[in-house]
């Protein structure tokens, strides 16, 4: 058993734990942070098998935008808990059941249909060409010649999830003071000054106190 | 040595953990969209361990495609998420019966 053995192991074994946390925490902002955890482990694992770019693109892409995009929703919502924690384990012999069939099914048939054990193939690994291309330049190369068409959909994907995003949540608030300039320039004098017609000069009205009190004298 | 095997095993047992949590919390909807997160990352442990040990690069640039739908996607759900809350101050899956379906 070498070190790489050992690691997978250790790194396998914190994946599992933390993904059970993910699933079972109390509280959301706990299961945020365990699948935080769970992320790191899972690049640990990745660079085990010499694919350091996505690695790095997972920590940074995940750990460091998807999670904290999580986190501020979380904390966010004002979510009732206790509510949703009511009937939590009702259908855990169902769902039990069925994670089991899933993984034992997975496992033998991989485990059946792939005995390409071992190394791999040859002695060169990914990303060890004969030229000894680091993992990144080569997925470099590969993603800007073969498959630069793919690349550039995955960009217009990430542009109508960025629009779709604002244009959900933005709202105008109601007691929002904020004025439109469009509009503002665009008012006529007539929308705004109304001219009356009037006489010049106007006879002063009857001094009406006065009168009442010559009345009373 | 670690084979492909072991790979394949923990891919399998990580994507059955989170079917495990789509059913469990049925009432608390950020929560399901992390068990969806655990399950492209399984996806993704399978893709990779192919791509080394089939000395393809192909897996990987796939997981790159994956990553990027994946993100664009909890970004989405995680928009609706807050609609959905504003407009009924719960995320409880069973009370989004709206539609009738």
């Amino acid at each position: 058993m070498d070190a790489n053995t050992g690691l997978f192991y250790a790194f396998a074994a914190l994946l599992l734990f933390a993904a059970f946390k993910v699933i079972t925490a109390r509280n959301p902002v706990h299961a945020a942070l365990y699948l935080v955890l769970a992320f790191f482990q899972a690049s640990a694992l990745w660079i085990l098998l010499k694919a350091e770019f996505l690695a790095i693109a997972l920590v940074l892409v995940y750990v460091g935008a998807v999670m904290v995009l999580f986190l501020f929703v979380v904390m966010m919502l004002d979510v009732n808990l206790d509510g949703a924690r009511k009937g939590f384990w009702k259908h855990f012999p169902l769902a039990a059941a069925v994670g089991a069939l899933i993984a034992l099914e997975m496992a033998a048939v991989l485990m059946g249909g792939f005995r390409l054990s071992e190394a791999p193939k040859s002695a060169l690994a990914v990303g060890e060409t004969a030229v000894q291309l680091s993992n990144t330049k080569e997925l470099g190369k590969m993603l800007y010649s073969q498959y630069l068409y793919p690349l550039e959909v995955a960009a217009a994907i990430l542009l109508v999830a960025m629009i779709a995003a604002i244009a959900l949540t933005l709202r105008q608030r109601k007691d929002s003071k904020a004025i439109n300039p469009s509009e503002q320039v665009r008012v006529k004098s007539a929308d705004r000054v109304r001219l009356v017609k009037m006489n010049p000069t106007l006879a002063a009205p009857e001094p009406v106190a006065a009168a009442a009190e010559e009345k009373k004298a | 040595m670690i084979t492909l095997g072991h790979f394949l095993s923990l891919g399998a047992m990580l994507f059955a953990l989170s079917v495990i949590g789509i059913f469990l919390n049925r009432k608390n909807l950020i929560v399901l969209l992390m068990a969806i997160e655990l399950m492209l990352l399984a996806v993704n442990m399978n893709f990779v361990a192919f791509s080394y040990y089939l000395n393809d690069m192909a897996g990987q640039i796939f997981v790159f495609f994956i990553l990027t739908v994946a993100a664009a996607e909890s970004a989405i759900g995680l928009a609706i998420l807050v609609l959905l809350f504003r407009n009924k101050a719960s995320i409880n899956v069973d009370e989004l019966n709206t539609l009738k379906g």
